[in-house]
């Protein structure tokens, strides 16, 4: 179980958030949104343990914790098969046993042909399915994942969700994805969060209680339109849209 | 098209332009007299009248350990600073003007201060080329420890990585993207540096033998020895470098 038992950051004098309270269990997966600036990053260095809250308390009980990326940020001279291994090589795994593994996650998110190559002979899409690998490899329970897909272009962005439904269902995986797209934490998450404000706070949560393969396109569609017309979410989304036509 | 036919291609492009080079070289020999500018068959057999006096492999060998000495030592004291002065900014303000002066100073000065220093003799070429050197490789470690990429290091952190690895697959790989050019361009001036400090400097090597070529006039001997030091700046470079980094750097080329 992973807790930020209310939880400050501040930079300088600017209290990015305070008192925030957030509790993901195991295979729980939460996906938090909300306008760009709001913070959702920095509470995901903080899960990560990348970053010291300034007030409050982080408790990780998960046995492995894995962070994904807004970039892929692979090794460019290392070959895919010891990219996805670089965790396990960390953890003092020998190199027979760690190149086996990362074969298997290769082939689960559908990388077997490309293990010799080097990053930048691959696609985005494919680089950011390395990456993926790599924090899967470790055996981790829970995964933190800064908009992972948002560079990829829409077909892809859909390929990379389903595979990574498809993972949480069959790991029983708890993540916490950060995004700004609403489709996507619907369609991939137990609980969406807002966080908006300044300092930010959680305005909104909305447990989604829809099976998987239950949301389709159209539920989602208007799954996010209900959400949006939610006052709360309305306002903390309208700043933005305000400073977009002025 | 198949791999070997543009090698052979590319082989073909190469050839001619060395070719071409060497038909303008018998043009001007025979334009301004084989005393002016020897052409490529006098300068043949002034090397093998050379290689007969047993000559040219042992100023061959000289020079070479001279360059290599001094290069060496430039490249792991210059590597050792740089990345010190990549790492810590203090230290780099500190070594940066200390790079720049010594970059400045031209090479034939710094023979005149060696010979001063050393006396003539190996050592005063071999400290000629590890003064030359050094800022180049220093500012090629410098570049590579600055430019480490904060990401990759957060990377690092968030899959814990020990401090080994860190050091073996994160640091080491950049440092030397940048360190291996460096090392490429002074090993050249290495070369290039000793064979001017032993035409002043020393009695073997090959720039004493082309000191030796200018006492008697010799333009043909002359011209060999110059031959001979490209020669030998191509095998290191392609024979030993170029390779060395090719095996050292994969990802660069993809294979």
């Amino acid at each position: 179980m992973l807790e930020l038992d209310r939880v400050g950051v501040a930079l300088g004098p600017k209290a990015i958030f305070n008192d925030l309270s957030l509790t993901i269990g195991p295979g729980e997966s939460v996906c938090l949104v909300g306008p760009s600036g709001a913070g959702k990053t920095t509470l995901l260095r903080l899960a990560a343990g990348l970053l010291a809250p300034t007030s409050g308390e982080v408790t990780n009980g998960f046995r492995e914790t894995s962070v994904v990326f807004q970039e892929p940020r692979l090794l460019p001279w290392r070959r895919v098969t010891d990219n996805i291994a670089l965790g396990l090589k960390a953890r003092g795994i020998g190199r027979r046993h760690r190149r086996a593994r990362a074969r298997e996650l290769a082939a689960a998110v559908g990388l077997a042909e490309s293990l010799d190559c080097f990053p930048h002979q691959l696609s985005g899409g494919m680089c950011q399915r390395v990456a993926l690998a790599r924090a899967l490899a470790v055996g981790a329970e829970l995964l933190l994942l800064d908009e992972p897909f948002s560079a990829l272009d829409v077909g892809l962005r859909s390929d990379a969700q389903q595979l990574m439904q498809q993972l949480v269902q069959e790991r029983a995986l708890a993540m916490m994805l950060v995004t700004h797209d609403l489709i996507e934490a619907l369609r991939l998450g137990h609980r969406v969060l807002v966080l908006a404000g300044s300092p930010a706070a959680l305005v909104y949560e909305l447990p989604v209680t829809t099976p998987f393969n239950e949301r389709t396109p159209a539920w989602l569609h208007e799954a996010a339109a209900r959400l949006l017309r939610q006052p709360l979410v309305q306002a903390s989304f309208q700043p933005l849209v305000d400073r977009e036509a002025a | 098209m198949a791999a070997w036919v543009r090698r052979l291609l590319r082989g073909i492009g190469s050839l001619t332009g060395v070719l071409l080079l060497v038909t303008l070289w018998e043009w001007g020999s025979i334009r301004y007299g084989s005393f002016m500018l020897p052409g490529p068959r006098d300068t043949l057999t002034a090397m093998g009248r050379l290689a007969e006096q047993q000559a040219l492999l042992a100023a061959m060998w000289a020079t070479s350990w001279r360059a290599i000495t001094g290069f060496a030592l430039a490249a792991l004291a210059g590597m050792a600073l740089g990345l010190l002065a990549g790492l810590s900014r203090t230290l780099g303000r500190v070594l940066e003007p200390v790079a720049t002066v010594l970059l400045g100073i031209p090479p034939i000065a710094w023979i005149v201060l060696a010979i001063l220093w050393f006396g003539s003799g190996s050592l005063a070429s071999i400290y000629t080329v590890a003064a030359t050197t050094l800022p180049i490789a220093f500012a090629g470690a410098q570049m590579g420890a600055r430019t480490l990429d904060a990401r990759l290091a957060e990377l690092a952190t968030a899959y814990r990585l020990p401090l080994a690895q860190r050091l073996w697959d994160l640091y080491l790989p950049h440092v030397v993207s940048y360190v291996f050019p460096a090392l490429i361009t002074a090993l050249a001036v290495a070369w290039k540096v000793t064979v001017m400090a032993e035409l002043l400097a020393t009695d073997t090597g090959i720039g004493a033998g082309l000191a030796l070529a200018r006492v008697n006039l010799d333009t043909a001997a002359a011209m060999a020895w110059v031959v001979l030091v490209v020669v030998l700046l191509l095998v290191a470079e392609h024979g030993v470098l170029r390779p060395l980094q090719r095996r050292m750097e994969p990802w660069r080329t993809g294979h």
